[in-house]
């Protein structure tokens, strides 16, 4: 972990009746997806992992407090910055890693790589390279959920860049229309790519053209996983009872580049610096030693998560490549993709 | 046996799979007053507003919704009202709908059809006029579907419904009102991938599909009476299509005419061209030719929409000008 995120901005005064045990659960789970993130950039420093990762190294606690709140049969669809959304969400890190690693035993079995990762048995149906794609297919996973009469909910996360985009309005507008169970997520980073989104964005911005749709939408600091965690306490039982879709508009900042390489020198180094003095993982940690917990007891989780990466990248290493069969499996069940175009 | 039209096939199918299976549903613009074409008349009387599923205009979120509903345990059939509007939702039938069960390794499928009218039909102009099944034939994933005839309307559209991937499904605009016997049996299904042989004969094979395929067959009249006997081929279904069965016919004939209503430049005909030529240089009599619409946009005015039609006199033409070669 960057030394930098040991000194934390004045916060003010410590909330009560905190409770420890949580906030402690949410604080492991941000180390995960903190040392998962890490672990994969080392990777492709390595040559073991390819292609581009999207690190959402700053914006855990979005992930850690929203995801807290949902069952293992509710659904989730997040975007190309999508591993600490799906680690929340109760997939096997080890799997995982075997992706990004291209390697068999991989959640795809290294198919789909960083940008799709998926576990469909806990219920989180897919990262998507396509900014904004997911929002509509969230819509439609909700309308199955109805449609079936069940009570779980769908989660759907993006970012700011998605909402200029028109699936953003489709989606949400069916949502409404239909009265499904979402809860859409903003995890507002400030950034679409490496363009700052108020300069590319009309209006008052994600929450505006909720509410601009009749849906009501709750805007918090996602840097405080207490906030975050309060807020989907509120929002994902009511979207569950019946409420129909809600909005939940997350002020976050994402600390690294748009991806591992970009070294987003479009930002001044003070924005940055502050930036990393607001770094969710440091605030928790503020937050578990004001509750009392030890330095010990932070750094014994620290050492967990770090443990269990290290773990999972030697796993990773030594898994088998997918058998080049693979390439060929699981196109379509009709028409052969093989006696064609050689 | 029901006499049907080519719509009234549609809508048999339908229903009877919606009767079969209540994981089926239908969304899109004014179903629930049938369709734009009448396609879904009556339907909402049976199933109801939620199963016939009145949508916004908004394309994306239908076909977009129905890889989310598909991906969830139902199977949606999606309407695009025209072909052309489809193009407003390409990201969700060809970055989602196809790739989803591939990309996450197949812990996923996505049994969606989305019905795509095609072709000219009634002065409908540039951007209600399109036949584009070859863009959707090179994507990986997708199965393609352009019935001729009422019978098969409702064996594939059933097929369609079965069927575990994604279907674009293309009904000809100018087929809807075109009668023909139906069977009436609900498990009676057309598989994809097998053409159907219209017209056997020894000189020439012409591999045609949707509504082209009955100039074709009046062409091969006029050409049987001047002594021409042409092998007519209707793909039935473009992926996957009867490579045996084209290659087949064309051993046997040695000489291939392939007519589209498509843009002939990168069309499907161009595939089949290529196959044949790759597989049966030596068995050819004569060079391999193709007939479709010139690279235009479909024009308004009738005179001129016509004039880009494939015409039966051309397919004469063209093949007794392969006959003499």
């Amino acid at each position: 972990m960057s030394s930098r995120s040991q000194s934390v901005a004045a916060l003010g005064p410590a909330p009560t009746n905190l409770d420890v045990e949580r906030l402690s659960g949410h604080h492991l789970t941000m180390l995960r997806i903190r040392a998962f993130e890490e672990a994969a950039i080392r990777g492709l420093q390595d040559k073991v992992v390819f292609g581009a990762i999207h690190p959402s190294i700053g914006q855990e606690a979005v992930a850690a407090g929203v995801c807290g709140h949902l069952r293992r049969d509710d659904v989730l669809l997040s975007t190309h910055r999508g591993h600490g959304h799906t680690l929340a969400k109760g997939a096997d890190l080890n799997a995982m890693m075997r992706e990004l690693f291209g390697r068999e035993g991989g959640t795809s079995n290294g198919k789909g790589g960083s940008m799709h990762i998926a576990d469909f048995s806990v219920g989180m149906l897919g990262a998507n390279g396509v900014v904004s794609a997911n929002i509509v297919i969230a819509a439609g996973a909700a309308h199955a959920l109805k449609l079936q009469g069940r009570d779980a909910i769908v989660c759907c996360i993006f970012g700011d860049g998605a909402i200029n985009r028109g699936p953003f309005l489709e989606g949400l507008n069916w949502a409404k229309v239909f009265d499904l169970p979402v809860l859409f997520v903003c995890e507002d980073n400030g950034f679409a790519a490496t363009t700052r989104t108020r300069t590319m964005t009309a209006g008052e911005g994600p929450s505006a053209r909720a509410r601009s749709l009749g849906i009501p939408s709750v805007e918090i600091d996602g840097n405080d996983v207490l906030a975050v965690d309060e807020a989907a306490r509120d929002l994902v039982p009511a979207v569950r009872g019946g409420a129909g879709p809600r909005f939940l508009h997350a002020h976050t900042y994402r600390l690294t580049g748009h991806t591992s390489m970009d070294a987003a020198a479009y930002r001044p180094k003070e924005e940055v610096e502050a930036r990393w003095r607001l770094d969710p993982i440091a605030r928790v940690e503020e937050l578990l030693r004001q509750a009392g917990l030890s330095e010990g007891a932070i750094e014994a989780q620290r050492r967990a998560a770090n443990a269990e990466l290290e773990r999972a990248y030697a796993d990773a290493l030594a898994a088998p490549l997918p058998d080049n069969a693979r390439a060929f499996a699981d196109v379509q069940d009709v028409g052969d993709p093989r006696g064609e175009a050689f | 046996m029901t006499v049907a039209t080519y719509i009234e096939a549609s809508r048999l199918a339908l229903a009877e799979e919606m009767r079969r299976d209540p994981k089926v549903w239908a969304v899109g613009e004014d179903l629930g007053r049938g369709g734009v074409f009448g396609q879904y008349r009556g339907l909402i009387d049976e199933f109801g507003p939620v199963r016939i599923a009145d949508a916004p205009i908004s394309e994306a979120a239908i076909v977009g919704a129905a890889v989310g509903a598909a991906m969830m345990g139902t199977r949606p059939v999606a309407e695009m009202r025209f072909s052309d509007f489809a193009l407003c939702a390409i990201d969700e039938l060809v970055n989602q709908a196809a790739k989803a069960r591939y990309m996450f390794g197949g812990q996923t499928r996505v049994p969606i059809v989305v019905r795509e009218p095609i072709g000219m039909w009634r002065s409908s102009a540039a951007q209600h006029s399109q036949s584009l099944e070859s863009w959707y034939a090179h994507i990986p994933g997708l199965v393609v579907v352009c019935p001729s005839t009422p019978a098969d309307n409702k064996g594939l559209l059933k097929s369609a419904i079965r069927c575990d991937d994604p279907v674009v499904y293309m009904e000809h605009k100018g087929l809807w009102p075109l009668e023909g016997e139906v069977p009436d049996d609900p498990e009676h299904l057309v598989p994809f991938g097998v053409a159907k042989t219209v017209r056997e004969g020894r000189d020439l094979t012409i591999v045609s599909w949707s509504a082209q395929v009955h100039v074709c067959a009046k062409a091969a009249e006029t050409l049987a009476a001047a002594g021409v006997e042409v092998e007519l081929i209707d793909l039935r279904t473009l992926w996957p299509w009867d490579k045996a069965a084209v290659l087949a016919s064309v051993e046997k004939t040695g000489r291939l005419l392939v007519v589209q209503e498509a843009v002939s430049v990168a069309g499907f005909g161009a595939e089949i061209a290529a196959t044949v030529a790759e597989n049966l240089h030596r068995a050819l009599k004569t060079g391999v030719r193709r007939l479709g619409a010139p690279r235009v946009p479909v024009p308004y005015a009738p005179s001129l929409e016509t004039s880009l039609r494939v015409a039966e006199s051309q397919v004469v033409e063209a093949a007794q000008a392969m006959m003499k070669t």
